[in-house]
């Protein structure tokens, strides 16, 4: 199988195809609502956020807390719809990979392929599976919030499907042609 | 009169937790081996191998099933001849709960309302339908609900003369509208009848029925099938990505309602079913 990185460059991410599986490894930030409506006041009053968004790969996801002597619990994603409405900003701001569950809105989608930006959507209640292929997961900001805080988190070939690739392929379209 | 220890509810309630978010049943392994081996090649059979891949891992880490171990619902019949003591079930069930989530490693997903949304440092409380029944038992019934699927879940009043048609339009379109957000292959709850809050409160109970166990009646029977046909008709697929399994299992409760009224709920429900329940 295909193995790629949340950090790869814009000659692999054009040659992906929707409905191919990936695994997928290397760092990225885990956020949900919350910590999603913080970046995105942040970004509209100028300031920075706090990790570099250049190149960055955002996943929807909160863990279960790490049982003695794992490095991470129970990972996996939660509904990427929901995050629609904050993502064009933090396209802007140079965020190349977002990796979630379920479908986006054909607007959302349209905007990331434009900006060269991969929608990847994981298998929803896999985390156990998830929590398997995680080298490191900390706490990088925002702990108030609970589980939906911001997290960065070390991916080691986490199995991911190409739901938007560069050129308008849509994974949940797919089915809708045929 | 018999006599029962709040303790002991609680400690049944933690145990059910976590009992319910790590532990797969056999049930539902049968239920995705079968639908893995009945799927047709694609990024939908992929997913669903994925699924079945999940709870081997969960069954060797003890990791939960899925990172959302949800909001608490829990059933409870309490017999008439049955006195709890040293507190109220509700403060039972909810130390329970609060005991299992914490001790378990499961993740507290609740917040202190919906519009603050401060999180809050336990996983209570937890929602709980209480009926009273004849004897001196207690049983308990727990679903863990993670919001995903039940963010996809919708009730509406429909024209009284509906039948079974409006009833299997209704719950197609909310599939066809919602349901790839909701990790599909699903389990749909379905109540009929009642009032609003009861059709709701039925949709929930239905998703309490063993897994493999038609509805009692005929006309439950008979409903359960045709939604199930029409849902997998959508070919949403698992996880949206296409193919002839959008559910695994329809279940349908039925009450009395208003001669003008027809209340109607779909609960929706993962793949990721989790349940528990103790007689105490």
């Amino acid at each position: 199988m295909k193995r790629i990185a949340t950090d790869c460059g814009p000659g692999t991410r054009e040659k992906l195809e929707a409905g191919e599986m990936l695994l997928l490894s290397g760092p990225v930030m885990a956020c949900r609502d919350r910590a999603h409506r913080r970046m995105a006041e942040l970004l509209s009053r100028g300031m920075e956020l706090p990790f570099d968004p250049g190149g960055a790969a955002l996943f929807y996801a909160a863990p279960t807390p790490a049982p003695p002597g794992r490095v991470c619990g129970a990972l996996g994603p939660t509904t990427s719809l929901r995050m629609d409405p904050f993502t064009p900003p933090l396209v802007a701001a140079g965020v190349r990979m977002f990796i979630g569950k379920g479908p986006r809105t054909p607007q959302i989608a349209s905007s990331m392929a434009a900006a060269g930006a991969l929608y990847l959507a994981a298998a929803g209640g896999t985390a156990a599976l998830g929590g398997g292929c995680v080298d490191s997961c900390v706490v990088a900001a925002w702990e108030d919030l609970g589980a939906e805080a911001l997290y960065r988190i070390v991916l080691r070939d986490y199995p991911v499907f190409v739901a938007l690739d560069l050129h308008g392929g849509n994974l949940f379209e797919m089915r809708m042609r045929k | 009169m018999r006599f029962l220890d709040a303790g002991a509810v609680s400690e049944a309630v933690a145990s059910m937790c976590v009992e319910a978010c790590t532990r797969p049943s056999s049930g539902l392994w049968q239920l995705v081996g079968w639908a893995l081996a009945s799927s047709p090649g694609g990024p939908g059979r992929s997913a669903l191998g994925l699924c079945l891949r999940n709870l081997d891992e969960a069954c060797a880490t003890g990791l939960p099933i899925c990172q959302d171990t949800g909001i608490a619902v829990v059933f409870a019949e309490k017999g008439n001849r049955l006195v709890i003591r040293g507190g109220t079930l509700r403060e039972a069930v909810d130390r329970g709960v609060e005991n299992g989530y914490r001790d378990g490693g499961l993740r507290n997903s609740l917040v202190s309302d919906p519009l603050n949304r401060a999180p809050l440092p336990v996983n209570s409380p937890a929602i709980l339908h209480l009926s009273e029944v004849p004897g001196d038992s207690l049983a308990l019934d727990l679903l863990v609900k993670g919001a995903g699927s039940e963010n996809a879940s919708a009730s509406a009043m429909l024209p009284p003369l509906a039948g079974e048609d409006g009833i299997t339009a209704f719950v197609r379109d909310v599939v066809l509208a919602k349901a790839a957000t909701a990790c599909p292959p699903l389990f749909l709850g379905v109540g009929l009848g009642g009032d609003m809050e009861v059709s709701g409160m039925l949709s929930k109970k239905a998703l309490l029925r063993p897994f493999g166990t038609p509805g009692m009646t005929p006309v439950q029977r008979n409903l359960e099938e045709r939604i199930l046909a029409a849902v997998n008709e959508t070919g949403i697929g698992p996880q949206g990505f296409g193919g002839p399994l959008t559910a695994l299992e329809v279940r349908v409760e039925i009450a009395p309602c208003h001669m003008a009224s027809l209340p109607v709920s779909v609960c929706i429900e993962c793949h990721a079913h989790r349940t528990a329940r103790r007689v105490l």
